[in-house]
C-alpha cells in the first residue's frame, strides 16, 4: 500500500537553505581574490592560473547550484516572500561570482604586472572587497531567523543593520579604487598605455564585484520591506 | 431477523477494516507534525496515538458516531429494517475498496468523505432521494470548507501571537519558557471543556457546569505544570546557537509538542472512529430490535472496538508509514509543528463535539496553510490544496456508485 501524505506534500523543500549555500560558495569565490592577486605581486604565473582555476571552478558551481534552486521553484509554492523577489536576490549573489571571474580572466592572460606605484595600495582594495562580501554573506545567513521570525521584528533589524554595513564597505572600496586609478593615470609614462587599460579593467571588476554585494544587500532591504 | 449473525458479522469486519486503515495511514497525518519536527520520536508518536487515540475514540467518539449511523440516512423513510442492514454494509465495503484503490495509487482520499459519500449512494439509489436528509448532508459538506479554514485561522492567530510574545521578546528563550506553558493549558481547558460539554452521557456521566469547569481547569493545570517541568531543564547548545539564534527556542517548544501530540491524537480518535463504526452501530441497533427508528444508546463495546481497531492499524503499519512521513516533513520547526496542532486539534474537537465528521488531514492542511500564510513557512507547495479538492469531487460520486453497486448485491443475496 502507497502512502498518500498530503502533508509531506504540501511542505516543500526550502529554497533558503539551498540560497544561504549558494552564497557562501559565492563568498568561498571571493576569497580566492587576494591569493590571487598575491601571487600577481609574486609574479608567480603558476599561482595566478591555480587561483584563476579555482575561481572558474567556484563559478561553475555557484551556477549549478543557482540553476538547480531555480528549477525547484514553481510557481504554486506560497513562500514568506516573493518569488520574484528570491528569483533576484539568487542572481545579484550570482553575479558577485560572475565579476570575480571576469577580475580572474583578465589576470588570466598572465602578462600583467603589479607597477610599483600600486604594489602598497592593491591588496587593501582587494580585502575590502572581500570584507562587503564576507559581510554580505553573514546578512544571507540570518535568513533562517528571518524565517523564524516572519521577517519582522528583532532579526529583520539586525539583518537590515548588517545591510548598512555592506553599503559602508561598499563606498569604501570605491574611493580605494579611484585612488587607484589616480595612482595608475599618475605613473602612466613608468606603466605604458595597455596595461593601464587592463588594469583600469581590472580596477572596475574589482569594484563590480562589491557593487553587487551592495545590490545583495538591497534585494535582502526589499524582502524586509513588506 | 434472518442472517442476523452473518450481518453482524460483516459489519464488524469491514468496521475493523475501516479503523485499521484509519490507524494505519490516518494517524500518521495527524500526527505528522510532530514527527517530522523532530519533537518527539516515532516510537513514543506510536505510543501516544495507541492511548489518546483509544481515549478520544471512547470518550468522545459518540456524537460523530450517531451522525454517521442515524444522521445522514433518514430511517424513517427506508421501507425495511433489513434494507438498511444492507445499505449500512455496501456502505462499509464501497469506503473500503475505494480506499484500498486510492492508497495503491496514492491518491489523497478522506477516510470521512468517502463514508459519507457511501452513505449518500446507498440513500439516493437504493431507497430513494428522501431517504437522504439533506440538511444534515449541506452542514456536514459545509463544515468541510470551514474546518480547514477554521482551523488555518487559529493557526494563523497562534503563528503570529508566539512571533510576538515569545520571538521578538528580549530573550526569546526566557519567553518561550513562560508562556510555552501558558499556550498548553488553555489548550488543555479548551479541549476538555468541549468534549465534557454535556457529552458524557454514554459513560453514564452527568456533570453539572462547574464540575466540567473544574476538571477542564484542572486538566489544563496538570498539563501546564508537566510542560513547565520538562522544559525548565533545557540549557542552551552554544555551538547550534551560533548557528541558528532560536535553537535553543525550538528546544523549548520539542516538549511541548509532546503535548499538542496528545491532544491530537484524541481528536482524530474522537471524529475519525465513527467513520468505521458509525455503519457498525447502525447494523448492530437494528439486528439487536428489529426495529430502524430506533434511536437506541450506543454501546460502549463498539466505541472500544473502533479504538482497538485503529490501535491495531498502528501497530500494524502506522509505525513505518509514520517513520515515511517523519522524514519528508523536516521543513517544519517544532515551533511552527506546536500552532498547527493545536488548532487542528481544537478545530477537530469542536467539530468533534457538534457530531460534524470532518477530515482531519484536511484540518492538518489548513492548519499547516495557516502558519504559511503568516509567513512562518519556508515553502508550501499549494498544488496539494488542489489535488485535495479534486479528491473532494472524484470522493463523493465514486463512493456513491460503489455503494449502490454493493447495495444490490447485498439485495441479490440476502434478499
Amino acid at each position: 500500500m502507497k502512502t498518500t501524505n498530503p502533508l509531506a506534500a504540501l511542505l516543500a523543500r526550502s529554497p533558503f537553505g539551498p540560497i544561504q549555500q549558494h552564497m557562501r560558495v559565492v563568498e568561498s569565490c571571493v576569497l580566492e581574490l587576494p591569493p590571487l592577486f598575491e601571487a600577481l605581486r609574486r609574479h608567480d604565473i603558476g599561482a595566478v592560473l591555480e587561483h584563476k582555476d579555482e575561481i572558474f571552478r567556484l563559478e561553475h558551481e555557484a551556477d549549478e547550484l543557482k540553476n538547480g534552486i531555480r528549477s525547484r521553484l514553481p510557481v504554486t509554492l506560497l513562500m514568506p516572500v516573493g518569488r520574484r523577489d528570491l528569483l533576484d536576490l539568487l542572481s545579484t549573489q550570482d553575479a558577485i561570482a560572475g565579476s570575480a571571474q571576469d577580475v580572474a580572466s583578465l589576470l588570466a592572460i598572465g602578462k600583467l604586472r603589479v607597477p610599483a606605484a600600486m604594489d602598497a595600495q592593491i591588496m587593501p582594495f582587494v580585502n575590502r572587497i572581500v570584507d562587503a562580501v564576507t559581510k554580505c554573506r553573514t546578512a544571507v545567513d540570518a535568513l533562517d531567523e528571518l524565517i523564524e521570525t516572519g521577517f519582522r521584528g528583532r532579526e529583520a533589524d539586525n539583518v537590515l543593520t548588517i545591510v548598512a554595513e555592506v553599503d559602508a564597505i561598499e563606498s569604501e572600496t570605491d574611493t580605494l579604487g579611484m585612488e587607484l586609478v589616480r595612482t595608475l593615470v599618475d605613473q602612466e609614462a613608468d606603466v605604458g598605455v595597455l596595461p593601464i587599460v587592463f588594469w583600469y579593467q581590472l580596477i572596475r571588476s574589482l569594484g563590480n564585484v562589491a557593487d553587487e554585494a551592495e545590490n545583495v544587500g538591497d534585494r535582502l532591504r526589499l524582502l524586509l520591506a513588506r | 431477523m434472518e442472517y442476523a449473525i452473518v450481518f453482524v458479522t460483516l459489519a464488524v469486519i469491514f468496521g475493523l477494516y475501516m479503523t485499521w486503515g484509519v490507524g494505519a495511514n490516518d494517524v500518521a497525518n495527524a500526527m505528522g507534525t510532530s514527527v517530522g519536527s523532530g519533537a518527539i520520536t516515532v516510537r513514543r508518536a506510536i505510543l501516544i496515538a495507541a492511548v489518546f487515540e483509544f481515549t478520544g475514540a471512547v470518550v468522545a467518539g459518540g456524537h460523530v458516531t450517531g451522525t454517521i449511523r442515524q444522521g445522514i440516512i433518514d430511517a424513517s423513510a427506508v421501507p425495511s429494517p433489513e434494507v438498511l442492514v444492507w445499505g449500512m454494509l455496501a456502505s462499509l465495503l464501497a469506503a473500503g475498496v475505494w480506499l484500498m484503490v486510492a492508497s495503491y495509487f496514492g491518491w489523497p482520499v478522506s477516510t470521512t468523505h468517502t463514508i459519507v459519500g457511501s452513505l449518500i449512494g446507498f440513500g439516493v439509489v437504493g431507497v430513494g432521494l428522501d431517504a437522504v436528509d439533506w440538511g444534515q448532508v449541506t452542514g456536514i459538506v459545509a463544515s468541510w470548507i470551514v474546518s480547514p479554514m477554521l482551523g488555518a485561522t487559529i493557526a494563523f492567530g497562534l503563528t503570529l501571537s508566539v512571533r510576538r510574545l515569545i520571538l521578538d521578546a528580549e530573550s526569546p528563550l526566557e519567553a518561550a519558557k513562560r508562556w510555552g506553558p501558558v499556550y498548553i493549558f488553555m489548550m488543555g481547558v479548551l479541549i476538555v471543556l468541549i468534549t465534557l460539554f454535556k457529552g458524557l452521557s454514554h459513560l453514564n456521566i452527568e456533570l453539572t457546569a462547574v464540575e466540567t469547569a473544574g476538571i477542564a481547569l484542572s486538566v489544563g493545570l496538570l498539563i501546564g505544570l508537566a510542560g513547565r517541568a520538562l522544559i525548565r531543564r533545557i540549557k542552551v547548545d552554544p555551538v547550534a546557537e551560533k548557528d541558528f539564534h532560536y535553537a535553543g527556542v525550538e528546544r523549548v517548544f520539542a516538549p511541548l509538542c509532546v503535548f499538542t501530540a496528545c491532544s491530537m491524537a484524541f481528536a482524530h480518535g474522537s471524529n475519525d472512529v465513527a467513520n468505521g463504526i458509525g455503519p457498525l452501530a447502525a447494523v448492530v441497533s437494528i439486528v439487536s430490535t428489529g426495529q430502524v427508528t430506533q434511536s437506541s444508546d450506543l454501546p460502549l463495546w463498539i466505541l472500544v472496538l473502533g479504538g482497538a481497531g485503529i490501535v491495531l492499524g498502528l501497530s500494524t503499519m502506522g509505525y513505518r508509514v509514520m517513520k515515511t512521513i517523519g522524514t519528508k516533513i523536516t521543513e517544519l520547526t517544532p515551533s511552527r509543528g506546536f500552532c498547527a496542532e493545536i488548532a487542528a486539534a481544537t478545530t477537530v474537537v469542536i467539530a468533534s463535539r457538534l457530531g460534524l465528521p470532518v477530515s482531519t488531514t484536511h484540518i492538518i492542511v489548513g492548519a499547516v496553510l495557516g502558519v504559511g500564510l503568516a509567513r512562518g513557512i519556508a515553502a508550501i507547495d499549494l498544488r496539494v490544496v488542489a489535488g485535495i479538492v479534486t479528491s473532494w469531487l472524484v470522493t463523493l460520486p465514486i463512493g456513491a456508485t460503489l455503494a449502490a453497486f454493493f447495495f444490490f448485491f447485498f439485495k441479490g443475496v440476502f434478499g
